[in-house]
């Protein structure tokens, strides 16, 4: 069941200076209405996964890795590898983070990644094949919030494509029943490169990429996940309030523009 | 032996004639069937059919927050729960709440909040229990619709009821309200919810793959066949209330107890 999420309180004051300065063209961290906090990408970081990438988006840090395992198709895609993507917004990210099974927020923003990466067919999911209908290689994006700062979905797509550009996939062959492992690794293979671009609106202004001061006051949240053909791939609204068809509009053809910008970030900090 | 037959993917989803599997054009809703007040124990009920799906839902509410840590001080907490029946599918459905199932019912929640006059009713909790009982696609946008009846029908003041409509793409072309085929094997999906007055779009959504001009056009129809759907939602509403009216005025006067 999904209830009204209790807000931490934040004080009156506080949340007027930041409504105030939206309304202005203003932001509290000094940026414009359409600018991204600066964004840090290092990919590698963890050596034991196939691939992994941590971003910093402002003050916000997300950590993807992922892992690869031999495992079975599904029984409609006998020809095609399996994707699994899974976020976690541990406790120690945020004081309103608990511990215990996965949020409805967690489960929000791994099905928003994973919507991005699997409708705009970024992974070459036929080159994960084994033996058709019988064993595949399965590919776990795993997200790791590790501090909250707001517009943790933005982040998480950054750090799953960053950590998915990064990825080496082991050669697997079949020797009878058996997956062995013919030595040598490939880059998994990608064929697109899906980017989210994320708006908050507060009061009457559309920003982008909300931190979590923006986020306490927004009416409402929109996710854009453009292509690298620049079409749409996946789209969420979130938040207790709506958009007027205007700006989810003008959001779309903003997002294609931003998109390429920092797809061209994550896609050059991917080959470090 | 009641064996059904195999899900197969139809040959075509268009045909020659640019109609769709079940004879509709490509800017047709499917039928809808809209009946308020149908449960007797919840404050507010409705019912919608909508092609095949059939989908109840009830709202319990404004009560007493349970458990008393959930109450907020300032407005009335609301409560969603999207359910599909095990039987509502091809396959039986586990009916332990699925990760999709708790999307949609953050996803449903939000779309409601902002009608609903929360804050006549502080330390409350207005519940929404969406079950679904027959799945054939567009399936939440089925439930916001009856949901905003629902909580009508419970008399919650609201400023105006949430209608929802899905538009895809089939073959390349833009269609209206897909039914489970099409959303399946279609190449994209945009459920919508519009609070028609407002002018606020509560819900959106989207996978697959879109231009950004047929994300457009698409989202147009799909604004356009939420406003036909509020006035199907006000119909329904009104149809209760005339049979209420026509009950009392033929029933006999009451006997008066000595």
């Amino acid at each position: 069941m999904s209830a009204t999420p209790q807000l931490p309180p934040v004080a009156k004051l506080e949340q007027k200076t930041v409504v105030d300065l939206v309304s202005k063209g203003k932001r509290i961290d000094e940026r414009t209405p359409e600018s991204y906090r600066p964004i840090e990408i290092q990919v590698g970081v963890i050596e034991k996964a196939n691939g992994s990438a941590q971003v910093h988006l402002g003050k916000s840090k997300v950590l993807a890795g992922i892992k690869i395992e031999t495992g079975e198709p599904f029984p409609d895609t006998p020809d095609e590898g399996v994707l699994t993507v899974n976020a976690e917004l541990v406790p120690l990210a945020s004081p309103s983070f608990e511990a215990g099974p996965p949020s409805e927020a967690a489960i929000e923003l791994s099905r928003v990644t994973d919507r991005g990466i699997r409708e705009s067919k970024c992974i070459d999911m036929k080159s994960l094949v084994i033996q058709k209908g019988k064993k595949v290689q399965v590919v776990y994006v795993d997200i790791y919030v590790l501090d909250h700062d707001g517009n943790l979905i933005d982040a998480a797509n950054m750090a799953a494509l960053a950590a998915l550009a990064n990825a080496k996939v082991a050669k697997m062959e079949m020797k009878g029943d058996e997956v062995v492992v013919k030595g040598g690794h490939h880059q998994l293979p990608l064929n697109n490169h899906p980017v989210s671009v994320t708006f908050a609106k507060i009061d009457k202004t559309v920003i982008v990429d909300p931190c979590l001061q923006e986020e306490q006051v927004m009416n409402a949240r929109l996710t854009i996940t453009i292509d690298k053909n620049g079409n749409i791939c996946a789209m969420q609204k979130g938040g207790l309030n709506g958009f007027t068809p205007d700006e989810i509009r003008k959001s779309a053809h903003f997002a294609v523009q931003k998109a390429a910008e920092n797809r061209a970030r994550i896609l050059a900090a991917g080959k470090g | 032996m009641n064996k059904l037959p195999e899900p197969k993917q139809p040959e075509k989803l268009i045909d020659e004639k640019g109609l769709r599997i079940d004879g509709r054009r490509l800017d047709q809703l499917r039928p809808i069937k809209l009946e308020v007040g149908v449960l007797d124990k919840a404050d507010g009920s409705a019912y919608i059919e909508q092609g095949k799906n059939k989908i109840l839902v009830a709202v319990y509410g404004p009560r007493e927050a349970h458990p008393k840590h959930i109450a907020m001080p300032e407005r009335a907490v609301i409560r969603a729960r999207y359910h599909m029946a095990p039987f509502s599918v091809d396959e039986r459905k586990s009916p332990a709440p699925s990760r999709r199932e708790m999307e949609l019912s953050k996803v449903i929640r939000e779309s409601l909040e902002p009608v609903v006059l929360t804050d006549l009713y502080p330390r409350t909790t207005i519940d929404v229990f969406i079950e679904v009982l027959q799945s054939d696609g567009g399936s939440r946008c089925a439930a916001i619709t009856a949901a905003s009846l629902a909580l009508a029908d419970a008399g919650i003041p609201m400023k105006e009821m949430v209608a929802a409509c899905a538009v895809g793409k089939i073959e390349g072309k833009l269609a209206l309200d897909l039914s489970d085929a099409e959303d399946k094997y279609g190449d994209a999906d945009i459920p919508v919810a519009l609070v028609p007055n407002a002018g606020l779009v509560t819900l959106l959504q989207m996978d697959g793959h879109l231009t950004i001009a047929e994300f457009e056009q698409g989202f147009g129809m799909a604004l356009e066949a939420c406003k036909t759907l509020h006035a199907m939602q006000r119909e329904a509403l009104k149809k209760k209330y005339a049979t209420v009216k026509e009950e009392a005025e033929e029933a006999p006067p009451a006997e008066v107890v000595a």
